[in-house]
């Protein structure tokens, strides 16, 4: 498949369907984004296929120069090519599940999706900073249109937050741009992964681009925008929202702020736990007294992102592979979360936790696609919640056995949160009568939900075909990054080698 | 030994099919297919069992599939298969056998059979892979495999408000001890470079031997973090002191999977892996030193709230509880094979008495409370003689040097073992022991005599009285959905001065009596026949390694003096006999003394007041700390000086909050322009 522009094809799709979309009706808007979404999953499919595991570093590359050292610059590494993958899964679904809820300015709606998905893959896909700056920064505003036309009775007040918050960031991370085009004179992003910045300009670079990708993640304490967006964004908003755009942060850190700036990530891994224990506890708290489905399921992705940072600070394999995969399985998880919430919120209208109980008994089959990822987000082995986190948590642990410690107290307090969500919502007696008269799961929905289910038991089974593709990138890294990672508190220290017979001796008292 | 697929997978295999096919299968099918698969696996276990028991077979390990591969870090789907698993696959498939056949009449009334069958078929499967686990992740996956199960098993009945709340705090009680499981992990892939059992256990000693890590800020033995961490985890699962407020909160869960989960299988789940693990628990005296501690504690603080409470159900769980305190402190002490040994005779008593407990149950109309038992035996002869045989194996009935019953045997090793070990924390958990076993003695008889001497005080309990309403016609049934009907065919109208209201227990059907009489003849004769394989001397040959068998242990205990052998026979003599005086010859002596030592009662009927210690340092802790994260930390600080502050910068120059929205996206589109043209500009002016 040389030569052949698939991925400036996977961008064009879906910006014509856009396109298409705005002039339909709504019934043929919906046909039209359904097609391009199928069409992009296909061309993913095919990218997959066609990617030369181990091979090189950045494939299908394509490159075209626009104007004074401006570049269109495309390709992927297996990191870009599982988070497009993720993305061109989850845009279907999100047609699917915006299919009867839409009613109003459905075209647009339509259009808005559709070119948020060309955004997403160019994001991913961007080989030149400024492309990546483009992409990274607009594919936000069809999703503040989203929050603010179609979203809840809050939107604009929603959408306000989300704007402020990303503003700050994106500025400063634009200006050091800037100084690093300027003193690297390239803006090609391979070039720059391996340029060696000095270690004074890494420290407020990194701070710089922190800011940008700390708000985009969210990480503690500037994730308050996150519950707001996610409650006021309709369904199929919040499925993109938690599935891909929140994993646009972590992106950032792995492929800018780590290999860029190795030196200053090892300075300010200390700030990024510090924030990240921070999140896990205080965003569990906060889940776990909450009213709303959809905050809760919001705050706990703080405290899921919270896992991938420490993991990509931990500076090792296992943290960085375990993030990546978190953020594949929480873009999985979550977003089935939120589409389950949809589900619901489509026959009853509330998200109140109180006005449900007792799904089990009129929708069994609702029940048991919630409870599989209600325990993928709680991590159980065997789904896919499980191996990002714990690969993670195993990652921090060689760097700092308290980090490791308090975050993975993350698995009692999400066992805590979700399952009180669940015993509230799904169990306990059918309390108001319109709850209990909601059918089950029907064929659109079941269409939705099977896809989600079976990859997030894959991705539990048998990780390895996520791990592979990515693995040499991640090895790179590594390499890149444990130069300047900071020692583990572990320190183990081989015991001066008693003698013998006093070993024998220590033995045989327990004999 | 490619058997072990089947045994492991069959179950699995079994859940999906009952699970999905729900009720468009059918009950009969599901309850066919999940009972036949265990019976499968069960038949092949046996095989494998006696293979291993006649020497003929050699530890092996099956590859599945590759799992994760991460940097250093490699571990796969294997299934282990060694004489501690075999005597596990016994253990475990004979059980859930038999607790599926006898659900076939105690669930035969339920309307969501299939679901039902479906959750104990995979919680059969997840406990297999826990041990036949390879490496400590795969051990992990079984463990919280197992967990989901118990869950979805605790809260069966989900529309009860008790048994959601039992089976949540079942799992968050669980995850506790799993942080010290996962934490445990972490720690011996910093050590060791790998998380394969084998190679762990065979580098221990070298590894380990003088080592020291950092940790949280201060430096330990290696090995005592590592174990500790890892015990930690067994302590969840296995309910010890501390971790054990779940426990008897499970009993809420239908009584078959008391028997199966929370009796016989998976609460010894943490039994199994310290002894899995012994060769790394050897390496640490410190660490053994806290197991032997927290078991000789959990034996004992268990035994003592047995003795007041009302619920069968409970006294049978703190029963529990305090046994698998037996198996750890033997453990403890270096004597893994009396502890399996106790593990696997335990088993069969232990479901035997609970399955002889949902027979009464079921006889009785759903009624659990004990004050309103009595004089069941003539109505219920077989299960009163049933449980007679589990009353005499868990109490350890015996005669030194002839035979006796399973409990005698076992429990008996582990007294001796921990008196023979020698140091003063082994003599502690001995005293500990001897003393539970009167404890257990007595409490175990008042259930017996509770139950089934004395005369009927059925009258006071509401389930028989809604039982004879039910039977006369007048009343509803409003708490029968979510329970296993028992018997509506009660045909008495005349008030009755003897006690039993009128009603009729009825004995239950032949497919509960029949797992109830297999059991029986293992309680019977389990200890008889397998003693000889797993604590005598020699029986280094029977374990092949798959424990640290320590033979000057077994001989230390053959050495104990007499008082040591027969202190067991005299507190179980004197247990029985207070039991006796208490329950049939002087029945005001109980509420007597509890008058007498009100305080000492109080504490132990609420059980130590963990519940409600818990609940004031943990649970009312974390939702006020919730609530003032969200309202204060989010809302009065963060947003209030963050993006509310800036707005109300922002709404000064504007009143519409609907031309501000637009604004946003205008101003931010301006952003980016006025950033691109500078960017534009830079690079072309450069």
């Amino acid at each position: 498949m040389s030569g052949f522009p698939i991925l400036n094809l996977m961008l064009l799709v879906p910006l014509v369907g856009a396109v298409a979309c705005l002039k339909a009706g709504r019934e043929q808007a919906r046909m039209i984004a359904l097609v391009t979404t199928l069409v992009d999953l296909v061309l993913g499919a095919l990218l997959w296929a066609n990617f030369d595991t181990g091979g090189a570093q950045w494939q299908f590359t394509e490159r075209a120069n626009l104007f004074a050292g401006f570049q269109w610059a495309l390709g992927i590494d297996g990191i870009a090519l599982l988070l497009i993958a993720l993305t061109v899964f989850l845009m279907p679904i999100c047609i699917g599940a915006s299919w009867n809820s839409i009613e109003k300015r459905a075209g647009e709606y339509y259009a808005a999706f559709l070119l948020m998905e060309t955004l997403m893959i160019g994001v991913f896909a961007a080989q030149d900073l400024f492309l990546f700056y483009i992409m990274f920064e607009a594919g936000l505003i069809p999703m503040y249109l989203i929050i603010g036309i179609w979203g809840g009775a809050d939107r604009i007040y929603a959408s306000y937050k989300f704007f402020l918050y990303t503003l700050l960031g994106s500025v400063l991370m634009l200006i050091a741009m800037f100084w690093m085009v300027n003193a690297a004179g390239t803006t090609d992003i391979p070039t720059l992964m391996q340029y060696n910045f000095p270690p004074h300009a890494q420290t407020w670079l990194f701070l710089a681009f922190f800011a940008s990708f700390a708000v985009k993640m969210p990480m503690w304490p500037v994730h308050t925008w996150l519950p707001d967006a996610h409650v006021q964004a309709p369904t199929a908003g919040s499925v993109i929202l938690a599935g891909v755009l929140l994993k646009m942060g972590g992106y950032g850190f792995i492929r800018f702020s780590l290999p860029m700036f190795p030196e200053a990530s090892a300075q300010f891994a200390p700030l990024v736990w510090g924030l990240s224990m921070a999140a896990v506890v205080i965003t569990s708290l906060i889940a776990l007294v909450q009213h709303d489905m959809k905050k809760l399921i919001a705050y706990s992705s703080v405290a899921h992102m919270a896992i991938v940072t420490i993991g990509l600070f931990a500076f090792n394999t296992q943290g960085l592979e375990g993030s990546m995969l978190i953020m594949l399985s929480h873009g999985l998880v979550a977003g089935a979360l939120f589409l389950g919430v949809g589900v619901i919120y489509d026959r009853l209208h509330t998200r109140e936790i109180d006005r449900y109980g007792g799904l089990a008994i009129n929708m069994p089959y609702f029940a048991l696609f919630f409870l599989l990822f209600t325990m993928a987000s709680i991590g159980l082995p065997g789904t896919s919640g499980f191996v990002g986190e714990f690969l993670s948590l195993m990652g921090v642990y060689q760097e700092s056995s308290w980090v490791a410690l308090v975050c993975t107290t993350g698995i009692i307090l999400g066992a805590a949160y979700m399952l009180y969500l669940y015993r509230r919502v799904v169990f306990g007696e059918q309390k108001n009568a319109d709850a209990a008269a909601m059918p089950d799961l029907d064929a659109r929905e079941w269409a939705m939900m099977v896809p989600l289910g079976l990859v997030t038991l894959w991705m539990g089974v048998y990780p390895e075909s996520f791990l592979a593709p990515m693995r040499k990138d991640i090895a790179l890294l590594e390499a890149r990054v444990a130069v300047a990672a900071p020692k583990g508190d572990a320190q183990v220290k081989k015991g001066a080698a008693k003698p013998a017979a006093e070993h024998e001796a220590a033995h045989g008292e327990a004999h | 030994m490619s058997s072990i697929l089947f045994i492991v997978f069959l179950p699995l295999a079994a859940a999906i099919i009952a699970g999905l096919g729900n009720k468009k299968l059918g009950f009969v099918p599901s309850k066919v297919v999940t009972t036949g698969a265990l019976f499968i696996s069960c038949a092949l276990s046996w095989t494998i069992f006696l293979s291993f028991l006649n020497g003929s077979a050699e530890a092996t390990v099956v590859p599945v599939l590759q799992w994760v591969k991460s940097g250093d870090l490699d571990f796969a789907w294997a299934l282990r298969v060694d004489t501690l698993t075999a005597v596990m696959l016994v253990v475990i498939t004979s059980v859930s056998a038999l607790v599926h056949l006898y659900s076939w009449g105690y669930m035969s009334e339920e309307p969501d059979q299939p679901r039902f069958f479906a959750y104990l078929s995979l919680f059969t499967f997840a406990m297999l892979m826990l041990v036949t686990a390879d490496n400590l992740v795969q051990m992990f996956f079984g463990w919280e495999g197992v967990g989901l199960a118990s869950y979805l098993l605790i809260g069966f009945w989900f529309r009860k408000p008790s048994a959601n709340a039992a089976a949540m705090k079942a799992f968050v009680v669980n995850r506790v001890g799993d942080l010290g499981f996962m934490m445990g992990i972490f720690g011996v892939f910093l050590v060791f470079g790998t998380v394969s059992i084998p190679t762990i256990l065979h580098t221990a000693p070298q590894v380990l031997n003088g080592s020291t890590i950092g940790f949280l800020g201060h430096r330990f033995d290696t090995a005592t973090v590592l174990c500790i961490l890892l015990f930690i985890g067994a302590m969840g699962k296995s309910a010890q002191l501390g971790l054990h407020t779940w426990l008897p909160d499970a009993m809420e869960g239908p009584t078959p999977v008391s028997a199966l989960i929370h009796a016989a299988t998976m609460v010894t789940a943490g039994v199994f892996m310290v002894c899995r693990l012994s060769p790394l628990f050897e390496t640490s005296p410190t660490a053994l030193a806290f197991v032997t501690f927290i078991g000789a504690a959990t034996c004992f603080f268990a035994a003592t709230v047995g003795t007041t409470q009302t619920d069968i159900k409970r006294v049978i769980a703190y029963s529990t509880c305090s046994q698998l305190g037996y198996m750890f402190f033997a453990a403890g002490v270096g004597a893994y094979g009396a502890a399996m040994f106790h593990l696997f005779t335990h088993a069969f008593f232990k479901a035997l008495l609970f399955l002889g407990a949902g027979s009464v149950i079921h006889a009785m109309h759903h009624e659990q409370d004990m004050r309103y038992y009595g004089g069941l035996r003539k109505h219920i002869p077989l299960t009163y003689w049933a449980m007679m045989a589990g009353t005499l194996a868990i109490t350890g009935v015996g005669i030194v040097d002839v035979a006796g019953f399973a409990g005698f045997y076992s429990k008996d090793a582990i007294l001796e073992a921990a008196y023979a070990k020698g140091t003063e924390l082994s003599h502690f958990a001995f005293f500990m022991g001897i003393f539970a076993a009167l404890l257990t003695s007595f409490y175990s008889w008042r259930l017996v005599f509770l139950t089934f001497f004395g005369k009927p005080r059925w009258e006071q309990s509401e389930h028989i009285q809604h039982a004879v309403h039910d039977a006369h016609g007048h009343g509803h049934d409003d708490h029968g959905h979510d329970h296993a009907h028992g018997h509506d065919d009660h045909g008495h109208h005349d008030a009755h001065s003897d006690g039993t209201a009128g009603y009729h227990p009825h004995e239950s059907p032949a497919n509960m009596l029949v797992p109830l009489g297999i059991l029986s003849l293992g309680a019977v004769a389990a200890g008889f026949v397998f003693h000889g394989a797993f604590v005598s001397e020699g029986t280094g040959e029977f374990w092949k390694g798959a424990l640290v068998f320590n033979e000057h242990l077994i001989h230390a205990m053959h050495g104990v003096p007499d008082w040591v052998k027969w202190a067991p026979f005299a507190v179980m003599a004197t247990g029985l006999l207070i039991a006796w005086y208490g329950y049939i010859k002087n029945t005001r002596f109980p509420a007597a003394f509890v008058d007498q030592f009100g305080f000492l009662y109080r504490f132990l009927l609420n059980k130590w007041y963990f519940d409600e210690l818990y609940h004031f340092i943990f649970v009312r802790p974390a939702m006020a700390l919730g609530r003032v994260f969200w309202k204060v930390g989010d809302q009065g600080i963060i947003d209030r000086f963050g993006p509310n502050g800036a707005a109300w910068v922002v709404a000064k120059g504007s009143k519409a909050a609907v031309k501000l929205q637009s604004g946003y996206l205008y101003s931010y589109a301006l952003v980016m322009l006025v950033g691109l043209v500078g960017a534009i500009s830079w690079v072309i002016a450069r």
